[in-house]
């Protein structure tokens, strides 16, 4: 995200152009290689079994690395270690990137040991760590470097036995050749001394001889260590002669205090300094908020100080935001003419010569992450180095912040990634390690800042808020012949420059632009709306309010006109087809989260498949009792086909949901039982999504403070029972993520579904728990 | 200044009394396999077991507790194999994992309580612990087999 948002502020054009050029001359190789019925079977000695091809992995910095003496390292014992490069947040990603690696290179999964890299992407490769695109742009780096470790291992023995390389077998973590047999442990030191090979010599597995890839079949690498309490996250690191501290930050962003009193802050016993910290005001990235720090000998002191401190803040920039009459301004501002990003046809002819035009609004507040473990870092700076240990999901990114936040080479900084207890793109921000680091420097001892769950909640860096206005022209059959879908939100721009209030393009690629159905004029426009919070991307970002508008408006627009909902959503995609960018009205500056167009066009026969496929679980046409309904709702997002259908059953004015089919379509799926978690938590977060992710603001002030008023999703109304449907493909069906696709549907598959069993429709997000 | 024994061992706290027993386990005595999540009782994540009860060690005391049991997860079996904890792996429960020290030791807590619990209980008794990444349904499938072998 970050890498598109550094991309946005400078001279955006200019900056994009490779990306640019690069799509298309891919277009054209790929339309030259699917003429004349060629796999890019070059590149491989087994046709089939890998054919390499291009992802935006590439376009960010640094790059992917595909040298697996920087990943592998193996034991004289036979110990395998394989290095992740990406966070771990919960999705997986730390065992299934290894995992991919060590079964094309032979290995037995039970002697493999995983170790986490620090902040260094020069060395391993972009490590940025969202976008759903750990797997997606890392799984075939993976599968080359266990095919080099494999084939070294295999050239090590031919070398050593004086046999033919062609002789020798690799088994499960072991080497043979006639009657001669080798553990990977005793080849080892041999192999990882010869260079390593070139692509074009390697051979790969076929998808048959997988054994962990695509199988499902290996549980996540920290599984004992979590079940036991070992497992390691940014709050359990201590450091010897360690500090504690809690932070007051300003009530709005941008407030100065204009006196304090820590008189009842010093009665607190552990604490021991009361320190004012600079206060920052956006865009200033991910610059700390500022404001008084408590430090102490423990957390329990820190917090108990903080909590004392009497302090008068000033009115500050923001202190006018009420977020409700905002909400009103964005939907007014809808209404109006926006810029238009996308022009299709002639969207103003068929609304002049509409038999009927069809209108409608739906709204979206802030929300928090509220990751489960809230922010938290320790640093230790001293003798012109600073270590840090925290969990985010930049390393790297957080390094050169850390760097100029404290005014050292990066060089002299280290960034040791924790397990991150979630993230969801609060933990993208790193202002709480430079935090720590600061204020490290500055008392000359480890520091540990611990944010409580009120400061997580008051001082975000916020999903948007939104209203999206979609009208539709109505010709006299009821065809609809003009689409306009006006998105008004405050842009992730503006924490990071002064900005216009309009979106860029990245929001504008998530769900607004790259809608895919098939009407002849279509006009996608953005009214400006300035932000007065800090604004950050949260799980699944903008296709969250564009997937609750469109896809609650085709609902609406099908008892509108008394059809069938999935039958209007089929016919409204339209035939079979891959949309060409160019041909519908797309920007040049269109954004396919950030890959080459060609190869993750948006193809709706996967579109209507996963929608399909989730009607049908369903039983979607079925008679039901009374107070339940069925709800549908299909979104791409992040080059992944996600649609859910969701059974409501009100119970007493209370919306439950008894089940929920989720069928996914990700491409080739590499770790399908992580797939499955994907989508069950998604389907909880969707659900939290759309009854209780609200947060509002007061005179700039966040109302929620902790789980009493800012509610998640808990065991006693959950989506009780989640089928999940995973598309099956081949390797040649790019792999892509799952972390954040399975999210939009969610919201308004429930809506659509409380609107089956009620008549009432809701359009706020979020909605509240009853009918 | 009080003794508080953790996991079957005696630990002075160097603080007063009210300091909270979260805080006391984690930053004093070092067991860091309870976590902080909300400070107001509001997500259990915190969940430790007094005297073999599922207690929010965010909202006690050392004083409280004082010549008490107190069970961590540390502490919940000697081998990290109590019957829950299997579970939890058979069913690949946690996602980010943050949250599921604590449900395991409220899971522990309802069963050692009730052995054959019924999903209204199993629903009620875990209703006090968040999972923000969303693993209900494994955490409620891994306690329902534990209770019923199912
Ligand atoms: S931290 Fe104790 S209940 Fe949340
Ligand atoms: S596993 Fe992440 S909060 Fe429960």
């Amino acid at each position: 995200m970050l890498h598109y948002l550094e991309q946005a502020m400078s001279d955006a054009p200019k900056q994009r152009a490779p990306e640019l050029e690069f799509a298309n001359v891919s277009r054209r190789s790929f339309l030259t290689i699917a003429a004349t019925g060629f796999a890019v079977a070059a590149f491989t000695t087994q046709a089939g079994a890998f054919a390499r091809y291009k992802t935006g992995g590439d376009f960010m910095p640094h790059g992917i690395r595909y040298d697996p003496k920087i990943f592998v390292s193996i034991d004289a014992d036979g110990t395998v270690t394989i290095v992740a490069h990406r966070a771990e947040m919960g999705t997986g990603s730390r065992t299934s990137l290894p995992m991919v690696l060590a079964d094309e290179m032979g290995a037995d999964w039970s002697r493999v040991n995983i170790v986490q890299a620090e902040g260094d992407e020069p060395k391993y490769g972009n490590q940025d760590t969202d976008g759903s695109r750990s797997m997606r742009h890392h799984i075939q780096s993976m599968r080359q470097m266990g095919a080099s470790v494999r084939h070294m291992l295999v050239q090590a023995a031919a070398k050593k036995w004086g046999v033919d390389a062609g002789s020798v077998t690799v088994g499960v973590h072991e080497i043979s050749s006639g009657g001669r047999k080798a553990g990977f442990g005793d080849l080892a030191a041999d192999a990882m001394a010869l260079d390593v090979p070139a692509f074009e010599d390697l051979t790969f597995l076929t998808e048959d001889q997988f054994r962990y890839i695509g199988k499902g079949n290996i549980s996540i690498t920290d599984l004992h260590d979590i079940t036991t309490g070992k497992a390691v996250y940014g709050a359990d690191v201590s450091l010897p002669g360690m500090k504690f501290a809690a932070i007051a930050r300003p009530p709005a962003v941008g407030s100065k205090p204009i006196r304090y009193d820590a008189t009842a802050t010093f009665k607190v016993p552990g604490v021991e300094k009361v320190l004012g910290l600079q206060i920052s005001n956006f865009p200033a990235k991910f610059a700390p908020l500022g404001g008084i720090a408590v430090i102490a000998s423990n957390t329990d002191a820190a917090i108990k100080g903080r909590d004392a401190l009497e302090i008068e803040w000033a009115e500050g920039p923001h202190s006018g935001y009420n977020s409700k009459a905002f909400t009103e301004e964005m939907r007014a501002t809808a209404k109006k003419p926006g810029a238009v990003l996308r022009a299709e046809g002639d969207a103003k002819a068929a609304f002049d010569g509409a038999a009927k035009v069809f209108a409608r609004d739906y709204s979206q507040a802030h929300m928090a992450h509220a990751m489960m473990e809230p922010p938290v870092a320790v640093a230790n700076v001293a003798n012109g180095k600073a270590e840090i240990w925290a969990p985010v999901q930049s390393p790297f990114g957080t390094r050169g912040d850390l760097a100029g936040a404290l005014n050292m080479p990066i060089e002299d900084v280290t960034v040791n990634v924790t397990l991150l207890g979630g993230g969801f793109g609060r933990k993208s921000k790193c202002d709480f390690a430079i935090e720590a680091a600061q204020l490290s420097q500055r008392i000359g001892a480890p520091v540990k800042v611990q944010w409580t769950r009120e400061d997580d909640i008051r001082h975000s860096f916020y999903h948007t808020t939104s209203v999206e206005r979609i009208e539709v022209a109505l010709d006299a059959d009821n065809k609809v012949t003009g689409w306009r879908h006006n998105s008004v939100a405050p842009s992730i721009l503006s924490t990071f420059a002064p900005d216009s209030g309009h979106q860029f393009f990245i929001e504008s690629g998530m769900g607004h632009i790259d809608m895919p159905f098939d009407i002849p004029n279509i006009s996608v426009e953005n009214g400006a709306a300035m932000a007065h919070t800090r604004i950050g991307w949260f799980r699944s970002v903008s296709n969250i309010p564009r997937a609750w508008a469109v896809q609650s408006f085709v609902a609406e627009l099908a008892s509108e006109m008394g059809r069938d909902h999935k039958d209007l959503l089929m016919e409204m995609i339209g035939p079979d087809r891959l949309l060409d960018p160019p041909k519908q009205g797309f920007p040049e500056n269109f954004w396919d989260y950030g890959e080459v167009y060609d190869e993750y066009p948006i193809d709706t026969a996967r579109l209507k498949n996963v929608l399909a496929i989730a009607a049908d679980k369903a039983g979607w046409g079925r008679d039901l009792p009374a107070g339940e309904g069925l709800g549908l709702a299909v979104h791409r997002s992040f080059v992944t086909y996600v649609a859910t259908a969701a059974r409501v059953k009100i119970i007493d004015g209370k919306i439950t949901v008894p089940e929920m089919h989720m069928a996914v379509d990700c491409g080739f799926a590499a770790n399908p039982e992580r797939i499955r978690s994907q989508m069950e938590g998604a389907a909880v977060m969707g659900m939290t999504t759309a009854m209780h992710s609200g947060i509002t603001y007061e005179n700039g002030a966040v109302t929620q403070s902790n789980f009493h008023d800012y509610p998640m999703i808990r065991s006693d109304n959950y989506p009780q029972k989640v089928h999940t449907h995973v598309v099956p493909h081949g390797f040649e069906v790019h792999a892509a993520g799952v972390g954040e696709p399975g999210v939009p549907p969610v919201p308004p598959a429930i809506a659509n579904a409380v609107f089956a069993a009620t008549g009432k429709r809701l359009r706020d997000l979020p909605f509240g728990d009853t009918v | 200044m009080a003794t508080v024994r953790i996991n079957g061992q005696s630990r002075t706290i160097d603080g007063p009394d009210d300091t909270t027993l979260l805080w006391a386990i984690r930053d004093m005595a070092g067991l860091t396999g309870t976590k902080y999540g909300c400070g107001a009782g509001l997500c259990g994540a915190c969940t430790v077991h007094v005297d073999g009860k599922a207690v929010r060690s965010c909202l006690s005391t050392v004083g409280e507790v004082a010549g008490k049991d107190v069970t961590t997860i540390e502490g919940l079996s000697a081998d990290g194999n109590h019957p829950v904890q299997v579970a939890w792996r058979e069913y690949n429960v946690p996602q980010c994992g943050f949250c599921q020290a604590g449900q395991i030791m409220q899971a522990a807590a309802i069963l050692q309580e009730k052995p054959d619990l019924t999903d209204d209980e199993i629903l009620e008794g875990m209703s006090g612990n968040i999972c923000r990444c969303g693993c209900y349904e494994r955490i409620v499938a891994a306690v329902r087999h534990v209770s019923t072998g199912s």
